[in-house]
């Protein structure tokens, strides 16, 4: 390996920061989703397979949005309503309804309902992919570091996620329904005894998990410059391997996870080749729960009788 | 008489297929100690479940204050005066001691009662201000209990209930929590107390229901039932 000159490794740097800027951009989408699987699991151990839909929900509003004239700074807002007001109506309608019927039914609810969305989108919208309107609030300009090439959308995506997960933890760690929710995910029954309306919070766990979800739709609509009615299905899995690599329920892991799967895909990219990007997401996957079955920063707990 | 602060009339309770409370008649009178004794099984935190709300009966009616609460939700019923100390403590692991307390003061807005409350339950259980911003994971069992209480205490109940709280906790702390009991009382908070603890719950209660397989056995002056001989045997291992 010491065959190459200096400037071959000042090449590699180059191509080292540039995969990891492309994936710590990546992997802040992946954490956006993935802090909503993680979320609601915590509460309701419910695995959300639709919560993809909401992704794709997100990005669908924000195209409308601006296409209509809106500015990014109003279309980005509606958006994560939006997708987090169709989570609150799908929780309230499909979910609410089987949540004592036990998880297996719970999971092939979820898989339906993220099929119905994949198709009633193909139905109302059509399959075909669309060009994400030109964004008029900024221009997509691409600033060079030496060798590294740095864009506005990079830019914008890293520092979107950033705010969104700091507001994220001071809404969990710092509010009263912060703490509501916190009580809610351990014990639904000794919530209930402090006067915690649960379904409630379930509801506004729905909310706030979709929402950012939601956002992360918008951002990649931009990045990508495309939407279409399947988007949400890969990056959704992608994002609950994210969540799990973390440690499903807890909301540091899926910023961990997301951040560590992009990254990883990246590497991988970018060294090696394209095709096993997504097989390498889920090796990695299978591999850190041989090794840590709980995930990252899970801690093995043994489940209350 | 007034009124009872809780009036339980002909309640009947199902869990699926099984019948669990089998018509049972209960009464609290406001300032009163009341415990519910029986042995595991006997229906005593299903009876208390089914006043706070987590259970709903199948038939009969539960009277808090002369209203009729046994179709409210859990949540609505802490709002009408009612909090429960759940057996098995079920304090928030995650959530430091403090944020424990706040949890049970959910639902009030007066920040000066609230801070009030807070003050006494820290005199009470002096461990809790010490260890306010630990997480209550990491409390011991009779550390937990008294944490439990507290925090049901923080809603400013009119009835609190207490469901075990001698299980599973080092004798010389039941005799501690038992004390801080009767000194809630004394400031003015009725309590409904189930327990197994039989001697223990007699001596502070003014009055006692023995529960038999979901039905009431024997009720009476708490002073009487520790003389029953029949109670002696049964629970008091005379």
């Amino acid at each position: 390996m010491s065959t190459g000159t200096e400037s071959d490794f000042v090449y590699f740097l180059y191509d080292l920061a540039t995969y990891l800027l492309n994936g710590i951009t990546q992997g802040s989408v992946y954490a956006l989703v993935a802090l909503g699987y993680t979320m609601v699991y915590g509460i309701i151990k419910l695995i959300n397979f639709a919560h993809g839909e909401f992704y794709m929900i997100g990005a669908f509003i924000g195209f409308f949005c601006i296409r209509s004239g809106m500015p990014l700074w109003m279309a980005f807002p509606c958006a994560m309503i939006g997708s987090g007001m169709v989570a609150v109506i799908i929780e309230r309608i499909v979910y609410r309804p089987i949540r004592y019927a036990g998880r297996i039914p719970a999971l092939i609810t979820a898989l339906g309902t993220s099929l119905f969305f994949q198709y009633f989108g193909q139905n109302t919208l059509g399959a075909d992919p669309k060009a994400f309107p030109k964004v008029t609030d900024f221009e997509n300009k691409t600033y060079q570091f030496g060798e590294l090439f740095v864009s506005t959308n990079q830019i914008v995506i890293i520092s979107t996620t950033f705010i969104l997960m700091v507001f994220l933890y001071w809404l969990v760690n710092h509010t009263r329904t912060g703490k509501a929710m916190r009580a809610t995910s351990f014990d639904k029954n000794a919530a209930e005894l402090m006067g915690i309306d649960t379904n409630k919070i379930i509801s506004f766990t729905f909310f706030v998990g979709a929402s950012l979800a939601g956002a992360a739709g918008v951002l990649v609509g931009m990045y990508y410059n495309t939407v279409e009615p399947m988007m949400g299905l890969i990056p959704g899995l992608k994002a609950f391997v994210a969540a799990v690599l973390g440690g499903i329920g807890i909301i540091p892991g899926a910023v961990l996870g997301g951040l560590v799967l992009g990254i990883a895909e990246n590497l991988v990219v970018g060294f090696w080749v394209s095709t096993y990007r997504d097989a390498i997401a889920f090796g990695i996957l299978i591999l850190i729960l041989l090794l840590k079955p709980a995930g990252l920063l899970g801690k093995n707990r043994k489940e209350k009788v | 008489m007034s009124d009872p602060l809780l009036q339980i009339k002909d309640l009947h309770v199902h869990y699926g297929a099984i019948h669990a409370i089998h018509g049972i008649n209960l009464n609290v009178q406001e300032g009163e100690i009341v415990t519910i004794l029986g042995s595991n099984g006997a229906g005593k935190t299903t009876t208390l479940h089914t006043i706070s709300g987590l259970l709903k009966p199948s038939s009969g009616e539960i009277l808090f204050d002369g209203k009729p609460i046994h179709k409210m939700e859990a949540n609505k019923i802490v709002a009408e005066g009612v909090a429960q100390s759940p057996e098995g403590r079920m304090v928030f692991p995650d959530l430091t001691i403090s944020e424990n307390l706040d949890m049970g003061a959910f639902l009030r807005r007066d920040k000066e009662g609230i801070e009030k409350d807070r003050e006494y339950m820290c005199q009470l259980f002096p461990k809790l201000k010490e260890r306010a911003k630990q997480l209550a994971g990491t409390l011991s069992g009779g550390e937990q209990q008294m944490l439990a209480i507290a925090r049901a205490y923080m809603a400013n109940p009119k009835l609190l209930l207490l469901d075990e709280p001698s299980l599973g906790i080092a004798p010389i702390l039941v005799q501690a929590i038992f004390d801080a009991v009767v000194e809630i009382n004394k400031k003015g908070t009725t309590i409904l107390l189930v327990e197994q603890n039989a001697f223990a719950a007699l001596k502070i209660a003014h009055r006692a229901y023995v529960l038999t397989t979901g039905e009431i056995g024997m009720e009476g002056p708490a002073k009487e039932l520790l003389e029953n001989e029949e109670i002696q045997k049964a629970y008091l291992g005379h």
